[in-house]
């Protein structure tokens, strides 16, 4: 990324607030749409979250970590007759069956490289098999949405991840619970001390506006959640706090659009578990998060649109550790008010050897940038000339997944 | 010649009291000179290392003093026991890090461990690698950084915690006996490593991945946590790749390597990376271009890379303009430097890192911490670095156990320490007294260097 360009334009979006009042509500400050993006870092295994449990070879593959089929309290719920949801996901079911949640199976990135940080860099960018993209497709986004206020995207996180990287000014909120604790930088003289400082340099000053601007909007939503404190807090631990902390900042702000989270714990080399163990604890907490954002969001879960990614998927057959390794097509995840929901999304060709990429991995079947063209095109409502920015030199192909949302 | 202020700026890890007294007590040039052929540590710093087993020993006597016996680890109190010692030789390699930050005056050796050890990333909190990391900063990277490229490579490759972390420890010739019960077969994980980040970049092929993997068999870690070549998992089948052919055998593997280190990319890749952490995140073709030719015509000496870096014209020019965003480590040591605070009480220093998003040994992937701007400057990011210099700069947040809680550092003396401008210095004073430095420690120039 050009750090100049990035300052030329924080610096621009500065000097947008004061002169260009109009121009600006009609452009990005109106309400719209909303998209929170998750991804969960190391490569999760799809194939013991949405389980094919109909398939004989499954347990064959996975003779100490499958999920047994459904009928048992550790037995997969039942999505169609076919596939089934992690038992740790089961509070995830009533959005199932209200038709909120979608999964598309098969799904993932074309390129074959089984490197975390390789594939995790291609899904960020969005430009699989082009190592040199810079900037990330979060970010192409906020810029093709002109969300030109660094906290209309906002990614959590103490550093901003390639995703949102680029020459839009995005802004960045530390996780867990002691973010929204108070800190030094809250405090009058702290800030009387610092203010000037900042205001005058001319390379941070935007940063730093960006900064207390975000700041000031968490505060404003705590000091709200305390005189809302009859209503019980959710579950605090790991990822809800950060999701209800999202939530909460969407509500209050309708410009806040793009939201991006990160979640890690997924390399499961070694003593994955099956219904219980280290996946189930990991899913056990994303399920939380995920009801934390649906609760928290409240009538504006019907603008939403929640994508869950991971850079690649796990072998078919467990490992002498009682764990996978890398893999290639994983199960994506959509969630939101306003999908075709209650279906798992795939072309897929079961699990047999010959059927598998490599005879060892689930193929992917659907590319993961159609998946995310489909939201762009369909709840972003982005036009063809900006898809194609945000997506470069991609044809998106919705033949697995275009009942998913209305055209 | 660059002037005091620069070259604390960008051959230290900060300005610290005394520094600038001891690059003018000579010339700058011989400060320079010296900094190039560093001598023994001072006695205050081998003192307090000599108290820490993650400084002190080699990875076979960690292994044996911390490893729970066989099958024990079924029982959760040795389970929760040995979780107790990672966590614990963790926190000494980190405390032996900031200790030789703080106190050692050769401080451009600092400043190269913390650009090789990122170069030759390990992640602490995988296995064994917890108690391993600082055995493998002193053995396997602190003797080579100014040393031959070539030497380093081979160090980090037959280390035990560059073994486990890769898992190349793992990666046999198929059916062979393999370590701990193990189906053995072929991994390419450090393969593909040892050529895309610690050497050539992206300038192989997969092809060229199932060749170097399958010649990398047989280096393991015996049962005692020392390096070992177990010629039974050894492929010894001659391959080709990058268009070379190697013959089976230990002494092909090391042909390999030696190989990587002497090639051209090699040395482009590696001056990139250094001008990048040392001079600017898009330096000047020509300065690397300069480097890239020294590393090829004195075989990859490391010291003469480092000073002909150092004397371009185009190092002064970039240190003028103090534009190079500090890492969170980087802006963490200039801060206690600046204070003149010794972390002898590193815990609230773990913690403050990982706040930053760079926790020390705490790179999870291979390619280490990138050391650009992009990578660091973000609106949280800031807020962060403001609470810590309030957090040390007031004396709430106690890492040096000479000071009480609550003892401010004073201002005065960061302000002469760092050479802050009158108008700053004047601003700070009008803080309440227990903001005033804190206000210089976590203001916009400390950000850069």
């Amino acid at each position: 990324m050009d750090r100049r360009a990035f300052l030329r334009t924080s610096a621009a979006a500065g000097l947008l607030l004061p002169f260009g009042q109009a121009a600006w509500a009609l452009r990005s400050d109106a309400p719209g749409p909303r998209f929170v993006v998750i991804f969960l870092r190391g490569a999760v295994d799809g194939l013991n979250v949405v389980v094919p449990y109909s398939e004989g070879v499954y347990y064959d593959y996975r003779p100490t970590i499958a999920v047994a089929p459904p009928g048992s309290e550790d037995g997969v719920r039942d999505l169609d007759g076919r596939f089934g949801l992690h038992p740790a996901l089961s509070g995830l079911m009533g959005l199932w069956q209200q038709r909120q949640l979608a999964f598309v199976h098969a799904c993932g990135s074309p390129d074959p490289d089984r490197s975390h940080f390789e594939a995790q860099a291609y899904m960020e960018t969005a430009t699989p098999g082009v190592p040199r993209t810079t900037t990330g497709w979060m970010n192409r986004l906020a810029g093709a949405m002109q969300l030109t206020v660094p906290s209309q995207t906002v990614a959590f996180g103490a550093s901003a991840p390639l995703i949102v990287r680029g020459t839009t000014p995005v802004a960045t909120f530390a996780t867990g619970r002691a973010a929204a604790q108070p800190q030094p930088i809250d405090r009058d003289p702290v800030r009387r001390a610092f203010d000037p400082l900042y205001a005058q340099d001319p390379r941070l000053a935007p940063v730093w506006r960006a900064a207390e601007e975000a700041r000031a909007k968490l505060l404003a939503d705590l000091r709200h959640d305390m005189m809302a404190a009859s209503e019980g807090a959710p579950d605090a631990q790991g990822f809800a706090t950060d999701a209800r902390h999202g939530a909460r900042m969407m509500v209050a702000d309708p410009a806040v659009r793009l939201v991006f989270f990160q979640l890690g714990g997924w390399d499961t080399h070694v003593n994955q578990g099956a219904a219980q163990g280290q996946l189930a604890g990991h899913l056990k907490g994303l399920a939380d998060g995920l009801l934390a954002l649906h609760s928290g969001l409240g009538s504006i879960w019907s603008q939403t649109a929640v994508l869950v990614i991971s850079e690649f998927g796990r072998t078919a057959h467990e490992n002498g550790d009682r764990g996978t390794d890398h893999g290639h097509g994983n199960v994506h995840w959509l969630l939101g008010g306003q999908l075709s929901g209650g279906k798992v999304y795939a072309d897929w060709r079961g699990l047999a050897p010959e059927a598998l990429h490599q005879e060892r991995d689930l193929p992917v079947t659907t590319d993961f940038r159609s998946l995310i063209a489909l939201v762009l095109a369909r709840h972003l409502k982005l036009s063809a000339d900006a898809l194609k920015n945000v997506l470069p030199g991609f044809t998106p192909d919705y033949r697995n997944i275009a009942g998913l949302l209305p055209a | 010649m660059l002037t005091t202020p620069q070259l604390m700026d960008r051959l230290t890890l900060g300005a610290a009291p005394d520094l600038e007294v001891a690059i003018n007590a000579g010339a700058p040039r011989d400060w320079l000179t010296g900094q190039l052929n560093p001598g023994s540590e001072p006695r205050s710093l081998r003192e307090a290392l000599s108290g820490l087993d993650a400084a002190t020993l080699d990875p076979a006597s960690l292994l044996a003093r911390n490893r729970p016996a066989p099958g024990a680890l079924k029982d959760p109190e040795a389970r929760k026991h040995f979780q107790m010692r990672r966590r614990e030789l963790y926190r000494q390699s980190v405390a032996a890090r900031l200790l030789y930050g703080t106190i050692s005056p050769w401080q451009l050796r600092e400043l190269l461990v913390d650009f090789w050890f990122n170069h030759f990333n390990i992640f602490a909190f995988k296995g064994l690698c917890a108690l391993w990391v600082g055995a493998f900063e002193r053995e396997a990277i602190r003797p080579h950084v100014l040393g031959r490229f070539e030497d380093m490579l081979l160090a980090t490759a037959r280390h035990p915690a560059m073994l486990f972390y890769l898992d190349n420890h793992l990666n046999a010739v198929p059916g062979a006996p393999a370590p701990r019960g193990r189906t053995a077969g072929f991994n390419e994980n450090y393969a593909r490593e040892v050529m895309e980040l610690h050497t050539i970049g992206l300038h192989y092929t997969q092809a060229d991945v199932i060749g170097a993997t399958r010649l990398l068999t047989g280096w393991g870690i015996d049962g005692k946590g020392r390096f070992h070549f177990f010629p039974a998992r050894h492929d010894a089948d001659p391959q080709t790749i990058l268009g070379q052919r190697f013959g089976g055998g230990e002494e092909a593997i090391i042909s390999f390597l030696k190989y990587l280190a002497a090639s051209s990319y090699t040395a482009q890749h590696i001056s990139l990376k250094l001008a990048q952490y040392f001079v600017s995140d898009a330096p000047p073709a020509d300065l690397v271009n300069a480097m890239t030719a020294r590393f090829l015509d004195s075989a990859g000496d490391l010291k003469s890379v480092t000073s002909t870096m150092i004397d371009h014209p185009q190092f002064a020019v970039a240190a003028h303009r103090r534009d190079k965003f500090r890492t969170p480590y980087r802006y963490l040591l200039a801060l206690l430097r600046a204070s003149g605070r010794i972390p002898d009480r590193p815990q609230p220093l773990i913690g403050a890192l990982n706040a930053l998003g760079q926790p020390l040994y705490g790179c999870v992937q291979p390619n280490g911490y990138a050391s650009t701007e992009a990578e660091w400057l973000s609106a949280d990011a800031l807020s962060g670095r403001v609470n810590l210099a309030v957090a040390l700069g007031g004396g709430w947040m106690q890492v040096d156990s000479r000071f009480a809680r609550g003892s401010a550092v004073a201002v005065a003396s960061v302000a002469e320490t760092i050479g802050a401008s009158p108008s700053l210095l004047a601003h700070a004073q009008a803080a309440p007294p227990q903001l005033q430095a804190a206000v210089l420690l976590g203001s916009p120039a400390m950000q850069f260097c």
